[in-house]
C-alpha cells in the first residue's frame, strides 16, 4: 500500500486535532436528559435504618482537571473523616461513595446518575468547572436530589438542588474591582482565557467600569491551554493600564506572568488580579514570577482564625506538611459541615425536609461564619484581596467590612441590570 | 513604532519556538515517514529533564547549560527505544504508526503524572536570562533572544550534519531512494536508527527551551504538537529550508493576526490560511523530487 504525500500530510494534522479535542477542555456537553433516564422524580431510595448514610463525592480524579480537584477531594475526605470521629451525622456514619468525574461533564452527568439512583447517596458533594456543573444540574434536578457545588463561578444561577458554597461574582470580583477603584486604579486591562467564566466575569467588570468611571484599555482572551503570550503582553505594556485583571485559568498563568515579567512589568508598575490562583497553583506558576502579585479570594491559609488554625493543622497531619490550603478546598470541606447542620436542622436525610431547613443554616468556617441563603442556595462569604509573599503564600491585604450576601443575578446593582439579558 | 518592533520580535521569537518543536519533526515524518505522536511527549521529557537537572545543580544557569544536552541525551534515547521496540515493526505501515505513538504519548503523560505528580513543576530562568534588552524603546525578553539563538544554533548544527558528515550522507541517500541506497550498501536500519535518535533528540531540546517562557507540566507537549505538524506540512514534508520558512512565516502571521484581531480568531486564521494553502500546493513549500517510484 501507498499513502500519497497529500494524505500521508494530512493524517497527523487530523490526528493532531484529535489529541486537542481528547486533552483540552473543550468537552461537549451532551444532551442531559440520556443521563436520567430513569428519572422517577423524587422517589429517593436513600437508606437510613442502619448504622451509616451514604454521601457521594464526585472529583475528577483524572484528567487535565485532576490537578485542581484531587486537592478539593482531599478536603472532603478530611471533612468526612473529622465528622464520622465525632459521631457522624444524627449519629450515623458517612459512608463515602467517590466517583471520578475524568474532567468530562458528560461523565460527570452519568456518575451524578449512579450516585443519586443506583448508590442510593442522599447528598453529592463535588464538580469544579462550569461545564461540569451545567452537565449535572438537569440530572440533580429531575432525580430532586442534592450537590453541594465548592468553587467561585460566574452567577447567573440558582438551583433548588444545587448549594453554591463558592463565591459567585459580587463576592469575589465587584470586591476586587472595589478594592482597585479604592486604591485609585483609574484604567485597567483584562486577561482571560476564552471560556465562559471569563468572558462573563469581564461583562461584569465593563458594566462595572463604565459606571464607576473606570477605563477599560484592552480585553484580550488567550485559548485554553496557550502559552504564547507575547502579543497579548505588548498589548498590555503598551496600553499602559493602572493595572490588569486576570481570569486566566490553568496553566496558561504560567506563561502569562513568566512573559510579563520578561518585558519588565512588575507587580509595583503594573499589579495583576487573579481570580484563578491560589496557594495550591503558586509553586507550579513559579513564587519569583507572582510575587507580590494581588488575588481576590474569600479564603487564605493564613487567616487567622481559631478555625482556620484547626483546619489547616488537620489537613496538614493528615495530607502532610508541605500541602498548603485553598479557597475552593475550604468551600468543600465547609460544604460538608453545613449539609450536616441542614439535615440536623431538619431532623431528617430527605431533601425536600433538608432544603427547606437551609435557610439562615451557618457554619462557623474557616474563612468564618457562612449562612445559607435560602433564596438563591448561596452562602455569605467574606471577600478578600491578598498578596502573594515570599513563601508562596498568601496575605490578606484588604477584606470587606462584613459578611457579603450572595447576589448570584447582581439584582441589587443598578449598573447591572442590563447584564442578566 | 515601538510597539511594532516588539511585535516583530515576537513574530520570530514564536517561530522560533515553532522551528524548534518542529525541526526534530522534519526529521522524523519529513524524512522517514513516521507519524511519531509522542514527538510533544519527548519535549516533554526534555522539559522534565530540565527540571530534575535543576533539583540537583541549584544554580539556574549552570543547570540550564547542562540540561540542552542532557535533555538531547534523554530525548534521543526515548527515540530509540520506541524507533527499536515498535517502529521498526510497522515502517511501511503510517496509520499503524499513528495510533501506536499516540497510545505512547498517552502513557508517557501518566507516566510523568506518576512520577512528577499531576500540577506544574516549576523551573526558574537563570538570572542573566531574567529580564530584558531595550531596542528602539521596545523590550526584547532575553529568555526569547536566547531561545531564537538556540533554536538558530540547532538548526545550523542540523544542517551541518546532513550536508557535511557521511551519516547526513547516508540519510539523505535513504531518503531519496531507500531500495537503492541499500543496494549501495547503506545500512538503512543503522541510519533509521540515528535519524530517529538525533530528530527526538531535538524535542528534547525544545523541551528545555520552553521551559523558559511556559509552565511545565504532563500536557506540554500537547500544546506544541499540532503546531509542529502544520509547520512540517506547510513547509514540505522532509524539507528543512521549507519548515525553517514555515515556521517564521507561522510566527510572524499569528503575531500579526493576534495582535489586528485576537488570540483565538488569529488561530482560527493561521488554519484557514493553512488548509488553504495546501489545496492550492499539497506538497508544501517545497517538494521533495525524488527518482524512486513512489
Amino acid at each position: 500500500m501507498r499513502v500519497s504525500v497529500t494524505t500521508r500530510a494530512l493524517i497527523p494534522l487530523a490526528a493532531a486535532a484529535m489529541v486537542t479535542a481528547l486533552t483540552g477542555c473543550g468537552s461537549q456537553i451532551s444532551d442531559p436528559a440520556s443521563a436520567n433516564s430513569t428519572a422517577s422524580g423524587g422517589s429517593s431510595c436513600v437508606d437510613t435504618s442502619g448504622s451509616s448514610v451514604k454521601v457521594g463525592f464526585i472529583n475528577s480524579l483524572s484528567g487535565t482537571m485532576a490537578i485542581s480537584e484531587n486537592t478539593v477531594f482531599d478536603s472532603l475526605s478530611l471533612a468526612a473523616e473529622e465528622i464520622n470521629a465525632a459521631g457522624g451525622v444524627m449519629g450515623k456514619q458517612l459512608q463515602v461513595i467517590s466517583e471520578d468525574g475524568a474532567s468530562e461533564p458528560t461523565k460527570f452527568a452519568e456518575r451524578a446518575g449512579k450516585l443519586i439512583q443506583q448508590d442510593c447517596t442522599a447528598a453529592v458533594f463535588g464538580g469544579w468547572t462550569s461545564s461540569s456543573r451545567k452537565a449535572m444540574l438537569p440530572v440533580f434536578e429531575a432525580n430532586d436530589a442534592l450537590l453541594f457545588y465548592p468553587v467561585q463561578y460566574e452567577g447567573l444561577e440558582a438551583s433548588k438542588n444545587i448549594f453554591y458554597t463558592g463565591a459567585t461574582t459580587n463576592q469575589q470580583i465587584i470586591p476586587a474591582l472595589d478594592y482597585l477603584a479604592e486604591q485609585g486604579t483609574k484604567s485597567i486591562f483584562l486577561v482571560g482565557s476564552d471560556y465562559v467564566f471569563p468572558r462573563t466575569a469581564n461583562k461584569i467588570i465593563q458594566a462595572y467600569a463604565a459606571a464607576h468611571g473606570m477605563e477599560v484599555l484592552g480585553e484580550e482572551y488567550a485559548p485554553l491551554g496557550s502559552t504564547e503570550f507575547s502579543t497579548i503582553v505588548n498589548k498590555v505594556r503598551d496600553s499602559k493600564a493602572d493595572a490588569v485583571f486576570n481570569t486566566l485559568n490553568g496553566d496558561s498563568n504560567v506563561a502569562f506572568f513568566r512573559q510579563y515579567k520578561s518585558v519588565g512589568l512588575t507587580a509595583a508598575s503594573m499589579p495583576v488580579v487573579s481570580v484563578s490562583i491560589a496557594e495550591e497553583e503558586v509553586p507550579g506558576v513559579g513564587l519569583e514570577n507572582v510575587e507580590g502579585q494581588l488575588t481576590a479570594w474569600d479564603y487564605y491559609q493564613t487567616l487567622d482564625t481559631p478555625a482556620n488554625k484547626k483546619f489547616v493543622a488537620a489537613f496538614k497531619a493528615k495530607f502532610g506538611a508541605e500541602r498548603v490550603t485553598s479557597d475552593p478546598m475550604e468551600a468543600a470541606y465547609t460544604s460538608l459541615y453545613l449539609w450536616k447542620a441542614m439535615v440536623e436542622k431538619a431532623g431528617s436525610f430527605e431533601v425536600d425536609k433538608v432544603q427547606a431547613a437551609a435557610g439562615g443554616v451557618s457554619f462557623e468556617a474557616p474563612e468564618g461564619t457562612v449562612t445559607v441563603d435560602g433564596e438563591n442556595n448561596h452562602i455569605t462569604k467574606t471577600p478578600r484581596i491578598g498578596k502573594i509573599n515570599s513563601e508562596g503564600l498568601i496575605e490578606t491585604v484588604w477584606s470587606s467590612p462584613a459578611a457579603v450576601e450572595p447576589d448570584p443575578f447582581l439584582a441589587s446593582y443598578d449598573w447591572a441590570k442590563d447584564l442578566g439579558k | 513604532m515601538e510597539l511594532l518592533i516588539g511585535q516583530m520580535f515576537a513574530g520570530l521569537s514564536l517561530g522560533s519556538v515553532l522551528l524548534l518543536a518542529a525541526l526534530g519533526l522534519s526529521l522524523t515524518f519529513g524524512q522517514m515517514g513516521v507519524i511519531n505522536m509522542a514527538h510533544g511527549e519527548f519535549m516533554m521529557a526534555g522539559a522534565y529533564t530540565a527540571f530534575v537537572v535543576q533539583r540537583s545543580i541549584s544554580d539556574a544557569g549552570v543547570s540550564l547549560l547542562v540540561s540542552i544536552p542532557l535533555g538531547f541525551l534523554v530525548g534521543g534515547l526515548l527515540g530509540l527505544v520506541l524507533e527499536a521496540v515498535l517502529l521498526r515493526r510497522m515502517y511501511h505501515r503510517p496509520l499503524d504508526t499513528l495510533l501506536v505513538t499516540f497510545g505512547v504519548a498517552i502513557i508517557l503523560q501518566q507516566a510523568a503524572r506518576d512520577i512528577f505528580g499531576a500540577p506544574s513543576v516549576d523551573v526558574r530562568a537563570p538570572a542573566w536570562l531574567q529580564g530584558n534588552i531595550e531596542l528602539l524603546g521596545a523590550p526584547i525578553p532575553l529568555t526569547r533572544l536566547f531561545i531564537l539563538l538556540l533554536s538558530l544554533l540547532c538548526l545550523a548544527g542540523l544542517v551541518l550534519v546532513l550536508k557535511a558528515t557521511p551519516l547526513g550522507r547516508r540519510i539523505r541517500a535513504a531518503v531519496l531512494n531507500r531500495d537503492l541506497a541499500e543496494t549501495s550498501g547503506i545500512s538503512t536500519r543503522r541510519t533509521d536508527q540515528l535519524t530517529f535518535f538525533i530528530g527526538s533528540g531535538l524535542a528534547g531540546v525544545a523541551g528545555v527551551a520552553v521551559t523558559l517562557i511556559g509552565s511545565t507540566g504532563p500536557y506540554l507537549g500537547t500544546n506544541y504538537i499540532v503546531d509542529a505538524f502544520l509547520v512540517v506540512v506547510a513547509g514540505g514534508v522532509g524539507q528543512i529550508k521549507g519548515a525553517v520558512i514555515a515556521a517564521f512565516a507561522l510566527g510572524v502571521l499569528q503575531s500579526v493576526f493576534e495582535f489586528s484581531t485576537t488570540a483565538s480568531i488569529g488561530k482560527v486564521l493561521i488554519l484557514v490560511l493553512i488548509v488553504g494553502f495546501l489545496q492550492l500546493r499539497p506538497q508544501g513549500i517545497f517538494s521533495l523530487k525524488t527518482r524512486s517510484l513512489t
